[in-house]
């Protein structure tokens, strides 16, 4: 099927390389080079999606990343779908499928139409008007149940995909001299003029091609030669240049703090296709030491009614289609100008076969060359002009046009508006360069910037191609020498049969008496210049709120298109000028990056580090199943044959109980504390007194954060008088070892002391149970283990099967227990040793399911599970271990503020079931009466709780107002009583752990 | 991404490196025991929150694990000085505000 709006001559596609792809299941042919809005405008097809809120017929507006309405979902033939592609970023290849969206049952016939007709209930902000009541029902309940739902399915464009992203992202970090960013002319001027200096640079533009303007400059020489000629022989030399880098379909979308930025690339197609491994995009996250921005300018649309059919489109983008694409946008043109621009759109189709059927000027007396050369051609134009409005449902079929003769209806097949253009200040903005207001020619320019950067060409105000070239070359060596490098004046190119172009409008160009009609401003949110004026009625002032009070600029193309028109329309019904209105904050990014290049590799079992101690090699093979505890895998249960967890949990503490268990304690945080003043110093970290802790003792140690509260626990061993061996919890280590460097080094740093993180240089195994002693005492050389010798509480530099090891007399089981620490390299084999020898005790391996039971019948706290930060010692019993007579210590002022010593404190509590069977559930409010009116004050919430084999039935923990005073009441958790119980439910004299 | 020279190390580094750490030159009391409850209340809660330029702690936490001080510019995220821990705050030109 011929495509008949393709130029038989002419344009930059490949026309050796067809390509077919189909657009809403109809199959059509392209060429490689296009993109996909230019194979469908080949092809005549201009209709291409449903507007967001009211439905109507869209079609292609532009030829860039500026598209508002061309959003189409596609299948990249390689299998992956995306929704929300600009058509016009969407480079063509063999197979593609697009669809539009938003639409149903069909683009052609879509029941949301009927959004048009009902307009006025979706004016700005009609969601705090309308869709509410009535209102003598329950409150809401109609938004909720009858119109939200409906409104939810009808909102949103296209439709997510479902199945896993399956391809890579890769993420580099690169540097360099001078970045610029857009490959226009100004950019390539300005490459060349640094690259000429020896400076590293890098040039990127979001184009597959470069060239930006230059791409479909028919008119101009450049030195003489035509201007594609120069643009390749430039492409060449950049190319070749070794320290050039040119990186074509990548986008610049932020720019962060001291000249970081941040670069999305989209893969070449045909580079995916030569290696399957190859990343989809890339992220480049650069820092250059200086950055050009030439990233051009975007022409606005005129706003006035029904200026979205399908065929309205921006004037230059027309003249694109032409030059780069061979393609006539229709046969029967209409080019409305407020911009010389349009005289030169109006002669290139001309001059190409295309029947300019007039050239509305809405300026009174416009002149200069393209002026002239209209009128020269033949052309017939109108000046003075207004816009009444256009007709034709899925396509533009003619313009009404209003001069002093009246009211005219122009036949077309296409209107092209030539508004003017705005500079792109968007990255110059976030760059934190301040906008300055040019008052002659009505536009924002980029003032005094905020970093080593410096504009060049159209996004300064440059646009005529001469002087964008040299502004362009003088702003390439200027970044070369601002970066160290002796750069020669550069050359200026000459450039001969230019174009001089001026003019441009904003704001509403409507005739007037149409104010109802929608003269859509920004076409991606469906906002209309009524919608603006409305919410200034309404008492919007800032532009802030004027922007998100009718969602004006705040669509995917985040006001490209419409930024500039919507501000004047306020500005004027404000009755200020733009620049007192100002313009609302440019955010990063500049347009849609995925999430895949944003998250790189950081995905699935890359996501996070995963921490395993060496000891885990042996748990997997012995069937432990595993839990994560930070970033750590530890052991969560060791099950046997047939045993679901509960009844591996039961054998795990009966065996440990009644014989002797292993557990891997290595995950712990283990700080190694030296110096004369290490005493000192742990005596102000931690509510203990230490400075008389014998050497050979441990001591449990709580450290409060400055508040007061506790914040991790651990045990303290003095090896020395002048090192200590001390241990965190495992998820509190680094926050631990942070507390301690702070104030080391900010607020003690008179002490002598060092602290050194230990964590992965220690292993460590428990031994836990009755048979404790005799299992490793085989084991142990040069030290004495006997209850005499070696209390509860000690510690013991030793030997370990050879090993040089730490061995501590410490519990958490509330059985006789040793914890033996060792060098990373021998624990396996210490621990198959040790599993080995426990067979002829019928030990058993124990995981921290386990653990949790048997500390919790111990009524041994856990920092984080019965604490929330807002916990003190004396709260959990635990005021046995301040010390009265420190002076000082990290959180001991705070004990004494009002509220930490207030009546009503919650207080740690046991609480026993009355039903043994029942397990309460942690975090459950603890209350006293069994149905409690909604409202009631709760006293607390239980903290732990589990089964416990040992009393064979369940216990709890709870932090309850008042807690030791309630000792024998009965409450209630969920309905359920509880009495309020000791937190020790095991041996609470403590007779088994000094065995 | 912020560039942040630390004072020890004497070189720039990316911001990756390092972890904020609070209000600079918050001063812990020598004797906690002789501060009022009001006092203390405010040493625990009460920061400042500059718009412009704000003195703050860095610590250098993935280099050389040293706290430091550093001079920012909240609106403009320009750092004009870092400094070492117990130094004084340094007497940086800063620009006019806008």
């Amino acid at each position: 099927m011929t495509s008949s709006f393709r130029q038989s001559l002419g344009g930059r596609i490949d026309r050796s390389r067809p390509l077919g792809f189909s657009f809403d299941g109809r199959r059509y042919a392209g060429f490689a080079g296009d993109t996909l809005a230019s194979a469908l405008l080949a092809n005549g097809v201009h209709l291409v999606g449903r507007s967001y809120k009211y439905h109507r017929p869209r079609g292609i507006l532009s030829a860039g990343a500026e598209e508002p309405n061309a959003l189409v979902g596609i299948d990249d033939g390689f299998g992956r779908f995306t929704p929300n592609l600009r058509a016009t970023q969407v480079a063509l290849v063999e197979g593609l499928k697009a669809q539009s969206q938003h639409r149903w049952p069909s683009l052609r016939y879509d029941v949301g139409e009927i959004n048009d007709v009902l307009g006025s209930l979706f004016s700005a902000g009609f969601y705090y008007k309308t869709f509410m009541g009535p209102h003598w029902l329950a409150p809401n309940w109609a938004w909720k149940n009858l119109f939200e739902p409906v409104v939810r399915r009808a909102a949103g464009l296209g439709d997510a995909p479902h199945e896993p992203d399956p391809d890579r992202y890769a993420q580099y970090f690169e540097h360099c001299d001078v970045l610029v960013i857009g490959a226009g002319p100004a950019g390539l001027a300005a490459a060349k003029a640094a690259a000429a200096s020896g400076a590293r640079v890098i040039v990127c533009d979001e184009q597959g091609e470069l060239g930006g303007s230059l791409l479909s400059e028919h008119q101009a020489t450049i030195d003489g030669v035509a201007a594609a000629d120069w643009l390749s022989a430039t492409l060449d030399e950049l190319a070749k240049a070794p320290n050039v880098r040119l990186t074509p379909r990548t986008q610049a979308f932020g720019y962060y703090a001291q000249n970081f930025l941040g670069l999305a690339e989209t893969v070449d197609d045909a580079e995916r296709r030569a290696n399957p491994n190859a990343p989809r995009e890339r992220l480049w996250q650069v820092r250059a030491k200086e950055v050009v921005l030439a990233c051009g300018a975007l022409e606005r649309p005129l706003v006035f009614p029904d200026n979205d059919r399908p065929g309205v489109m921006l004037a230059d983008a027309a003249r694109v289609y032409l030059h780069r694409y061979a393609v006539k946008v229709g046969d029967a043109v209409v080019v409305a100008a407020a911009h010389d621009n349009g005289y030169r759109v109006a002669l290139d189709l001309a001059a190409a076969g295309v029947r300019v059927a007039r050239v509305v000027d809405l300026r009174e007396a416009p002149s200069g060359t393209g002026f002239d050369a209209a009128r020269g051609a033949g052309l017939g134009v109108a000046t003075g002009a207004k816009l009444v409005g256009t007709r034709g449902r899925l396509r533009v079929s003619a313009v009404g046009v209003e001069t002093d003769a009246g009211v005219e209806w122009i036949d077309c097949d296409a209107l092209l508006m030539a508004g003017g253009f705005t500079p792109s200040v968007h990255l110059y903005s976030q760059s934190r360069g301040k906008v300055v207001w040019d008052e002659a020619r009505q536009m924002f320019l980029p003032g005094v910037s905020g970093q080593r950067e410096r504009s060049a060409g159209a996004c300064r105000g440059v646009f005529a191609l001469a002087e964008a070239l040299a502004d362009g070359a003088r702003a390439g060596t200027q970044a070369a020498r601002a970066a160290g490098f002796a750069a020669a004046d550069p050359a200026i190119p000459r450039v001969d049969n230019a174009p001089e172009t001026q003019g441009g409008t904003m704001g509403d160009v409507s005739a007037r008496g149409r104010a109802h009609a929608k003269a859509f401003v920004d076409f991606q949110n469906d906002v209309a210049a009524k919608d603006i004026r409305l919410a200034v009625r309404e008492g919007m002032r800032s532009i802030e709120h004027v922007k998100r009070y009718t969602t004006t600029g705040m669509a995917t193309d985040q006001g490209k298109t419409s930024n500039l028109n919507a501000l004047a329309i306020a500005a004027q019904m404000l009755g200020k000028s733009p620049p007192q209105v100002g313009l609302t904050s440019f955010r990063p990014p500049y347009t849609p990056v995925t999430f895949g290049t944003l998250a790189g590799a950081s995905r699935g079992e890359l996501f996070d580090p995963v921490r395993r101690t060496p000891i885990h090699g042996w748990a997997e093979a012995n069937g432990a199943a595993f839990e994560d505890v930070g970033l750590w895998k530890r052991a969560h249960y060791f099950a046997r044959a047939g045993e679901d967890m509960p009844a591996a949990v039961a054998r795990e503490v009966e065996g440990t109980r009644e014989r002797v268990g292993l557990f891997d304690a290595s995950t712990l945080g283990k700080i190694e504390v030296v110096g004369p003043d290490a005493a000192v110093f742990l005596e102000r970290m931690y509510t203990n007194p230490f400075a008389r802790l014998e050497v050979g003792r441990c001591r449990y140690a709580p450290m409060l954060n400055e508040q007061g509260f506790i914040m991790d626990d651990g045990v303290v061993a003095r090896l020395a008088p002048d090192r200590f061996h001390v241990t965190t919890t495992t998820g509190g280590a680094a926050r631990v070892l942070n507390q301690m460097e702070d104030y080391l080094q900010t607020e003690f740093p008179e002490l002598k002391v060092w602290l050194t993180s230990t964590s992965e240089q220690w292993t460590t195994i428990a031994v836990q149970g009755p048979r404790a002693r005799n299992l490793i005492e085989p084991f142990i050389e040069g030290v004495d283990i006997s209850a005499e010798a070696a209390p509860h509480m000690s510690v013991r530099e030793a030997r370990f099967a050879g090993v040089r090891a730490r061995l501590m007399r410490v519990s958490f089981t509330g059985e006789l227990g040793f914890e033996i620490n060792l060098p990373p390299e021998f624990a396996r084999a210490a621990w198959a040793a040790l599993a080995e020898a426990g067979r002829a005790y019928d030990a058993v391996a124990y995981g921290t399911e386990a653990m949790h039971v048997m500390r919790a019948e111990k009524g041994y706290i856990i920092v984080g599970q019965d604490t929330d930060g807002t916990v003190t010692p004396d709260d959990v019993g635990l005021a046995w271990a301040v010390g009265k007579l420190k002076k000082d210590f990290v959180g001991k002022r705070s004990l004494t503020l009002p509220d930490r010593l207030g009546a009503n404190r919650k207080q740690l509590v046991g609480l026993l079931s009355e039903d043994p069977a029942h397990v309460f559930e942690v975090g459950a409010q603890v209350v006293d009466s069994a149905q409690p009116s909604q409202g009631t004050h709760a006293l607390g919430h239980v903290t732990s709780s589990c089964l416990s084999p040992t009393l064979v039935g369940s216990i709890a923990l709870a932090l309850v107002e008042n807690g030791r005073a309630r000792k024998g009441e009965r409450l209630y958790v969920a309905g359920l009583p509880a009495k309020v119980s000791e937190t020790t439910f095991y041996d609470p004299e403590g007779t088994r752990l000094h065995a | 991404m912020l560039l942040i020279s630390c004072p020890y190390c004497e070189t720039e580094r990316p911001e990756i490196e390092f972890r904020h750490a609070g209000q600079a030159h918050v001063a812990r009391a020598a004797d906690p025991s002789a501060v009022s409850d009001e006092a203390w209340t405010e040493f625990l809660y009460f920061r400042d929150n500059v718009k412009g330029l704000a003195y703050e702690r860095w610590r250098h936490v993935y280099g050389c694990g040293r706290f430091f001080n550093c001079a920012r510019d909240t609106v403009s995220d320009k750092i004009f000085a870092t400094y070492k821990a117990g130094e004084p705050r340094p007497n940086v030109e800063t620009e006019a505000a806008p």
